[in-house]
C-alpha cells in the first residue's frame, strides 16, 4: 500500500516534473525533525518508537488480510470454514494491543512530566498572541517588542520570487541564549493563537485572559522556525515564530543594544517631527499593523473593514480627533483594536500621519508623537 | 397484542408545516438579533408552532381516541418520550457541567490557584468567590446583589416540590377511576406551577432591576440566568402541557387503562421539578 | 389489529389522507402525486432515499468547497482567493460534510434498511421521521445563505472555538447557530425514532443479541446521538447568549473561559466522531461476511467492542485540547483514556481479518469498497494511536497530520464505507444491480485519489505545517501540489458514482433477484428486489436458531 503510493507519487513527479520544477523546493524533510533540546529529542523518539510499533501492526494485519484475500479467493475454488468464534483468539488480541498500549504511556508519561516541570527557570518571557503577530516581553530584563512577517506581501502576491524562509521569517526574532532554561508564558490579546516551534517540540494555545506556562532548554545556537498553529484569523499563516539561540554573551550585548534603541525611540518622541519623517515611518508602520485589513492601497474590504482612502474622518480636519481616537483606543463593537497600548508614540504619530496623507488623502496634516502622548497620558 | 399485523399511521402536512414555521421562527430569531428586524417572522414562526403543536396533539389524540393505536404504538410513544426527556436532561447536564466548571476551575485559576494559578498575573486584584460580585475585569461588572435563597427561591422549591406531589395524587386518582379528584388535583398542581412562575417573575424583575444582576454580571448573572432562564421556560411548556392534559381530563379523554399523554406530561413535569432541586442547590443556595 | 373494526376517527384530514384508518391492507392505494407525495412521505423507504439524495448534493456542495480549498493551496503564495473566503471554505467544507453529508447518508441507510433488516413495516414514529428530514434542507439553507451575508459566512473551523466565534465573529454567526439548532433538533429527533424503531419493533422472536450488526452499531449511534447533541445545543446557545446578550461564558474578564468552549463542544464532538463511524463498522460487517461466504466472525465481541467505543467516547474529548494547557493529571487521563479505544477498535478489524481466514472470498463492488475501508480505516486508526501520545501530540497538534488522520477516518473510511453500502444495497433498493464497469472505475479512481490526497498530509504535517492556513512556507510545495491533484481526482471520479445511481434509478441494469448477493444473510433479501414500498405488514417468521447471526 504505502510502497505503492510512495510509486505514484514519485511517478506523478517525473512527469509533471519539468512543468513544475519551480514550485519544487528541496524538502526540508518527511519527517518531524529531532529538535534542538532535551525534551524535542524524547518526543522524537517517542515518534519514532510509536510509529515503528503502528508501521509493524499494520505489516502483520495487512500482511494477514492481504493473504487471506490472496489464499482463499473463490475464483481459486476455495471453500468456507465455518468457525465464527474462538475465546483464545479473542482474549489474545484483546490483551496483545493492551500490552503494548501500557508499553508505549511508560515513557510518553515520563516525557509529559518532565514537560509539565517549568520550575528553577532563569528567564522569564511573556509571549502574547496579537491578531496576527507576537509579542515578547522579557519580564526581568525589561525589554518587549512586536514580532511581525517579514516576507514581504510582494512575494505573496507572487509579484516577486519567494525567499527561502518565505512566511517563516520576522522582523524582530525572539532572541534566547543557549544552556539556560527559559519559562514562557503564553497569553493573548484577542483571540487563541498558538506559539509553535517544532524544533523545540513547543506548541502551546495561547488564551485571551489565562496563561499557559511551557518551558525549554535550548542545546545548539541557531535559527528557529515556526507557525501559529490555532486557527485566529484572515491572517493566521502569517504570523511567523523565529527564535535566534545564541551564546550568552551575544545574548547579553543584543540586551544592551535593545535597551540603547529603546532609550532611543524615547527620546525622539519628545522632539518635533516633519511631515516626511512621519509618512515615511508611517508607510512601514502601515504595512506592518492595518494593511492586512484596510489594504495596501487603502481600499479596505467593507463592509467589515472600511476605506481609509477618501474617507472623510481621514480627509477632513473635523475627523481628526475621532481617527486618532479610531487608532489610539479602537473602535468597540468592531474588529478594529486599540493600538495606544501596543505601539511606541512616534509609530501611532507616524501612522496616523501617513494615513491622512497617502492615497490622495492630502490632508498635509503632521500628527506629532508628542501629541499621542499627552492624549495617551490623559 | 398484535403479533400478526403492525400499525403504521397516514401521512400528515403537520411535519412540513412544523418544518416551515420553525424554518421562520430561525430567520425571525436572526433578523432580530443581527438586523432588529423580522418581528413578523418571529412572532409568526411562534404562533406557527403553537398551531402546529394543537394541530398535530390534536390529530394523534383524535387518533389515539378512535383506538387506531395499537399496544406497540403506545410503546414507541413511550419510548419516544422517554429519550426525548433524556435528551433534556442532557441538555441541562451541559449547562450545570458549565457551572461546575467554572466554579471548580475557572475561578481558582484566575485567582491563582491551582494548576494554572500563574494566570493571576493577569487579573492581580482579582479574589475568586462565589457567587462572583467582583468580576476579574472591573468594567464588566458584577452584581451588587444576590437572591437569598431562603427567601422566594425557597418557597419556590416547595410549591415545585409539592406540585409533583399533588400531580402523583391527580394520576393515583385517575387510576383509581375518580375523574373529579383527578381533576382537582391536577388544578392544584397547575395553580402552584402558575404561583411559581408568577414568583420566578417577580424575582427576576427584583433582580434585574434592584440588585444588578443581569444577564451582563459576568459569570454569576449569565449561569444564573442561563440556567433558571432555561429552566423556566421549561416550566412554562409543562405547564401548558398541563393545562391541556386538564381540559382532554375534563373531557374524559383519558381511561384508567388507556392515559399515556397524562403519564408523558407528569414525566415531563417531575423532570422539571428534579432540574429545579439541582439549581437550588448549586445556583441559590451553594 | 383490533383497529379495523372501529370507526375512523374524526380527524381533518385533506383528501390524501382519507386513508387514515392504518390498516396495514388499506394503507398503499391514493398515495400523493408529484413533489407532494415526497413532501408528506412518511415511508421509511421514501424518507431514506431523501436523506440519501439530500446527502449525496451535500457531499458535492462540500467537496467543491474542498476543491477551492486545494485549488488555493496547490501553490505557495495568494493565488485564487483571499485568506477571509479561505477559511469560510474550510468552516462550511467542515459543517457541511459532517452535518449534511455523513450524518445525513448514515441516517438514510438507517432508515432504508433498519426496518427491513427487523421485519418492521416502518419506522416507529413516522410523521417524526418527515418532519426530521425536512428540517435538514431548512436548516442547511440557512447555513448556506450565510456566506452572502455581510460579513461573510462562518470562517471560525467547523469547531468554531470561542472568542474567534463569538466577539470577534462575523454577523451571520447568529445564523449559524441557529442552523445547527434546526440540524440538531432533527438529528435527535432522528436518533429517538431509530432507538424506539430497534427496541420496539422487532419482528417476534429477534432478541437484541439477533439483530445484524448494522442494526445494532446504529442502536447504540442513536444513543451517542441523543446524549451529545443536546450538549452541542447548550455550547451554542451559550456562544449565542454571549454574541447578543453580553454574557461572559467564554471571556475571562467576566469570569468566563474560552477553554470551557472546548470542554463543552468536544464532549459532543468526540461522541459525534464515533457517530460518523459506528454505522460503517455495522456496514462493513454485513459485506465482509457476504463476500466471503463465511459468518462474521466474533458477533458478540464486535457488539461489546462497539458498546465499549461509545462508553469510552464520553471520557476521551480533551485529547482534542492536549495543548491548551490541561493540568497534568487531566493530561495524564485524556491520554490514557484515549489510548484504551484502540482496544476495541483493534478488535474489530481483527474480527474482519478473521471472517476473510478461510472464506471463500470474491470481489464484487462493495466488497472491494469494504476491502479499502479496511486497509484505510487501520491507517487512520493508527495515526490516532500515534495522536493519542500527549507528549508527541504536542507536534502534531493542529498540523496536517492531524488532517491526514481524520479524514483517513472519513473519508477514505465512513465515506468509502457509505459508498460500499450504496452499492451493496441498490439492487434491493432499485432492482437492478449497479453498472460494474462503471463501479470499478469509480473504485480504483477513488482509491487512488483519496490515498494520493490524504497520504502526503501526513509528510506535511510532521514536517511542520499548520492546518487551516491558506498559504505555506516553501518546502510543503511538493506534498500540498500532490494532495491538490489528488482530491481533483478524487473529487470528479465521484461523478462516476453518480451515474451509476442514474442508471440504477432508471432501472438500466441487470436485474437482481432477491437473493441479489449470493452469500448475503438477513430480512432484507427475503424481500423481492426492488423492495415493494410497504414492507413487512406483517411480522415475518425468525427463528433464532437458524436466522441469527449470533446462532451457533
Amino acid at each position: 500500500m504505502l510502497q505503492l503510493l510512495y510509486r505514484s507519487c514519485g511517478l506523478l513527479l517525473l512527469l509533471t516534473g519539468p512543468a513544475l520544477a519551480s514550485a519544487i523546493n528541496t524538502s526540508s524533510g518527511w519527517n518531524m525533525p529531532p529538535g534542538v533540546t532535551d525534551i524535542s529529542r524524547e518526543i522524537y523518539s517517542l515518534h519514532m518508537i510509536i510509529f515503528w510499533i503502528c508501521v509493524a501492526i499494520a505489516v502483520v494485519v495487512f500482511g494477514v488480510m492481504f493473504w487471506s484475500l490472496f489464499v482463499y479467493r473463490k475464483s481459486k475454488g476455495a471453500k468456507p470454514a465455518h468457525f465464527h468464534e474462538n475465546t483464545t483468539v479473542e482474549v489474545i488480541w484483546t490483551a496483545i494491543p493492551l500490552a503494548i498500549l501500557v508499553i508505549m504511556a511508560i515513557p510518553a508519561t515520563a516525557t509529559l512530566k518532565k514537560i509539565y516541570d517549568a520550575s528553577d527557570a532563569e528567564i522569564d518571557i511573556l509571549v502574547t498572541g496579537y491578531q496576527w503577530r507576537w509579542h515578547y516581553q522579557y519580564l526581568d530584563q525589561d525589554i518587549s517588542f512586536f514580532s511581525n512577517l517579514g516576507t514581504p506581501r510582494s512575494q505573496i502576491l507572487g509579484e516577486e520570487d519567494k525567499g527561502d524562509f518565505y512566511l517563516l521569517e520576522v522582523d524582530n526574532p525572539l532572541v534566547l541564549p543557549v544552556g539556560k532554561k527559559v519559562r514562557f508564558l503564553f497569553t493573548s490579546n484577542d483571540v487563541i493563537h498558538a506559539w509553535w516551534v517544532p524544533d523545540l517540540a513547543i506548541k502551546k494555545d495561547t488564551i485571551p485572559g489565562f496563561i499557559n506556562e511551557s518551558w525549554t532548554i535550548i542545546n545548539e545556537p541557531g535559527t528557529y522556525r515556526g507557525q501559529c498553529a490555532e486557527l485566529c484569523g484572515q491572517d493566521h499563516a502569517y504570523m511567523p515564530i523565529e527564535v535566534r539561540a545564541v551564546t550568552e554573551e551575544v545574548w547579553l550585548s543584543w540586551l544592551d543594544e535593545q535597551r540603547e534603541t529603546a532609550a532611543a525611540e524615547a527620546a525622539s518622541g519628545e522632539r518635533e517631527w516633519t511631515l516626511a519623517e512621519l509618512n515615511e515611518r508611517g508607510a512601514g508602520v502601515y504595512t506592518t499593523y492595518c494593511a492586512a485589513c484596510h489594504q495596501a492601497d487603502g481600499s479596505g474590504m467593507p463592509p467589515a473593514f472600511p476605506a481609509l482612502r477618501g474617507n472623510p474622518v481621514m480627509t477632513s480636519a473635523e475627523g481628526r480627533d475621532k481617527h486618532i481616537n479610531a487608532v489610539l483606543f479602537g473602535r468597540p463593537g468592531t474588529s478594529m483594536p486599540g493600538y495606544g497600548t501596543t505601539l511606541s508614540v512616534n509609530d501611532l504619530a507616524a501612522v496616523i500621519t501617513y494615513e491622512r496623507n497617502a492615497w490622495g488623502n492630502d490632508t498635509g496634516d503632521a500628527v506629532q508623537p508628542s501629541e499621542i502622548r499627552a492624549l495617551l497620558d490623559r | 397484542m398484535s403479533s400478526s399485523s403492525y400499525y403504521v399511521p397516514a401521512t400528515s402536512k403537520w411535519p412540513i408545516i412544523a418544518v416551515l414555521v420553525m424554518g421562520m421562527l430561525a430567520v425571525g430569531a436572526g433578523l432580530m438579533m443581527t438586523q432588529g428586524s423580522g418581528l413578523i417572522l418571529l412572532v409568526g414562526g411562534l404562533v406557527g408552532v403553537a398551531w402546529v403543536m394543537y394541530g398535530w396533539f390534536r390529530d394523534v389524540t383524535l387518533e389515539s381516541m378512535g383506538g387506531l393505536y395499537d399496544a406497540q404504538m403506545d410503546r414507541s410513544f413511550r419510548q419516544g418520550m422517554a429519550w426525548f426527556i433524556f435528551s433534556e436532561v442532557m441538555f441541562f447536564a451541559a449547562f450545570f457541567g458549565a457551572l461546575f466548571y467554572i466554579r471548580v476551575f475557572t475561578l481558582p485559576w484566575l485567582d491563582g490557584e491551582g494548576a494554572k494559578g500563574i494566570t493571576a498575573l493577569l487579573w492581580p486584584d482579582f479574589v475568586a468567590s462565589w457567587p462572583l460580585m467582583n468580576t476579574p475585569d472591573p468594567a464588566v461588572g458584577g452584581p451588587d446583589a444576590i437572591i437569598n435563597p431562603w427567601t422566594l427561591p425557597l418557597i419556590n422549591t416547595l410549591l415545585l416540590v409539592t406540585s409533583s406531589i399533588t400531580l402523583t395524587f391527580s394520576h393515583h386518582a385517575l387510576k383509581a377511576q375518580q375523574r373529579l379528584r383527578a381533576r382537582n388535583w391536577l388544578i392544584l398542581t397547575l395553580v402552584l406551577g402558575g404561583i411559581f412562575l408568577v414568583i420566578q417573575g417577580i424575582e427576576y424583575v427584583h433582580a434585574w432591576t434592584e440588585l444588578g444582576l443581569t444577564l451582563q454580571a459576568g459569570i454569576y448573572g449569565a449561569t444564573f440566568f442561563l440556567l433558571t432562564g432555561f429552566h423556566g421556560l421549561h416550566v412554562t411548556i409543562g405547564a401548558v402541557i398541563l393545562l391541556v392534559l386538564l381540559i382532554r381530563l375534563i373531557k374524559g379523554h383519558f381511561t384508567p387503562e388507556q392515559h399515556f399523554a397524562f403519564e408523558a406530561g407528569a414525566w415531563y413535569w417531575h423532570f422539571v421539578d428534579v432540574v429545579w432541586i439541582g439549581l437550588f442547590l448549586f445556583v441559590y443556595v451553594f | 389489529m383490533t383497529s379495523r373494526s372501529l370507526p375512523r376517527p374524526v380527524v381533518q384530514q385533506s383528501a390524501s389522507e382519507a386513508t387514515a384508518g392504518g390498516a396495514a391492507a388499506g394503507h398503499h392505494a391514493h398515495q400523493p402525486r408529484g413533489l407532494l407525495r415526497w413532501v408528506l412521505t412518511t415511508n421509511h423507504k421514501e424518507i431514506g432515499t431523501l436523506y440519501l439524495l439530500f446527502a449525496l448534493l451535500m457531499f458535492f456542495i462540500g467537496g467543491t468547497m474542498a476543491l477551492v480549498v486545494r485549488a488555493e493551496l496547490f501553490q505557495p503564495g495568494m493565488t485564487f482567493i483571499l485568506p477571509e473566503f479561505f477559511n469560510q471554505m474550510t468552516t462550511m467544507h467542515g459543517l457541511i460534510m459532517v452535518f449534511g453529508a455523513i450524518m445525513p447518508a448514515f441516517v438514510g441507510l438507517a432508515n432504508w434498511m433498519v426496518p427491513v433488516q427487523i421485519g418492521a413495516p416502518d419506522m416507529a414514529l413516522p410523521r417524526l421521521n418527515n418532519f426530521s428530514f425536512w428540517l435538514l434542507p431548512v436548516s442547511f439553507t440557512i447555513l448556506l445563505s450565510t456566506l452572502f451575508m455581510e460579513g461573510g459566512g462562518p470562517n471560525f473551523g467547523w469547531t468554531f472555538y470561542a472568542p474567534l466565534s463569538t466577539t470577534y465573529a462575523p454577523p451571520s454567526t447568529s445564523f449559524f447557530i441557529l442552523a445547527m439548532h434546526l440540524a440538531g433538533i432533527s438529528s435527535i429527533l432522528g436518533a429517538i425514532n431509530i432507538i424506539a424503531t430497534i427496541l420496539n419493533l422487532r419482528t417476534p422472536n429477534m432478541r437484541l443479541m439477533d439483530m445484524p450488526l448494522f442494526v445494532w452499531t446504529w442502536l447504540i449511534t442513536a444513543f451517542l446521538l441523543i446524549a451529545v447533541m443536546p450538549v452541542l445545543a447548550g455550547v451554542i446557545t451559550m456562544m449565542l447568549l454571549d454574541i447578543n446578550f453580553g454574557t461572559s461564558f467564554f471571556d475571562a474578564a467576566g469570569g468566563g473561559d474560552p477553554v470551557l468552549f472546548q470542554h463543552l463542544f468536544w464532549f459532543f464532538g468526540h461522541p459525534e466522531v464515533y457517530i460518523m463511524i459506528l454505522p460503517a463498522f455495522g456496514i462493513v460487517s454485513a459485506i465482509v461476511p457476504t463476500f466471503a461466504r463465511k459468518r462474521l466472525f466474533g458477533y458478540a465481541s464486535m457488539v461489546y467492542a462497539t458498546a465499549s467505543i461509545a462508553i469510552l467516547s464520553f471520557v476521551v474529548w480533551a485529547h482534542h485540547m492536549f495543548t491548551v494547557g490541561l493540568p497534568l493529571t487531566a493530561q495524564l487521563f485524556f491520554m490514557y483514556s484515549t489510548m484504551l479505544i484502540a482496544v476495541p477498535t483493534g478488535v474489530k478489524v481483527f474480527n474482519w481479518i478473521a471472517t476473510l481466514f478461510r472464506g471463500s472470498i470474491s470481489f464484487e463492488l462493495p466488497m472491494l469498497f469494504s476491502l479499502a475501508f479496511i486497509v484505510q480505516f487501520t491507517i487512520g486508526g493508527l495515526s490516532g494511536v500515534m495522536l493519542a501520545i500527549a507528549p508527541a501530540d504536542f507536534q502534531y497538534h493542529d498540523t496536517y497530520f492531524v488532517v491526514a488522520h481524520f479524514h483517513y477516518v472519513l473519508v477514505p473510511g465512513a465515506v468509502f464505507a457509505i459508498l460500499a453500502a450504496a452499492y451493496y444495497w441498490l439492487p434491493k433498493w432499485s432492482g437492478v444491480y449497479p453498472n460494474v464497469k462503471l463501479g470499478l472505475t469509480h473504485f480504483w479512481l477513488s482509491v487512488i485519489g483519496v490515498n494520493l490526497t490524504f497520504f502526503p498530509m501526513h509528510f506535511s504535517g510532521l514536517a511542520g505545517m499548520p492546518r487551516r492556513i491558506p498559504d505555506y512556507a516553501l518546502q510543503f510545495a511538493d506534498f500540498n501540489l500532490l494532495s491538490s491533484i489528488g482530491g481533483f481526482l478524487f473529487g470528479i471520479s465521484q461523478l462516476l458514482f453518480v451515474a451509476v445511481v442514474i442508471l440504477c434509478i432508471r432501472g438500466k441494469g441487470e436485474k437482481a433477484p432477491a437473493q441479489a448477493w449470493e452469500g448475503a444473510e438477513g430480512l432484507e433479501w427475503t424481500l423481492p428486489s426492488p423492495a415493494p414500498l410497504h414492507t413487512f405488514d406483517t411480522p415475518p417468521e425468525f427463528v433464532p436458531e437458524r436466522d441469527s447471526p449470533s446462532r451457533h
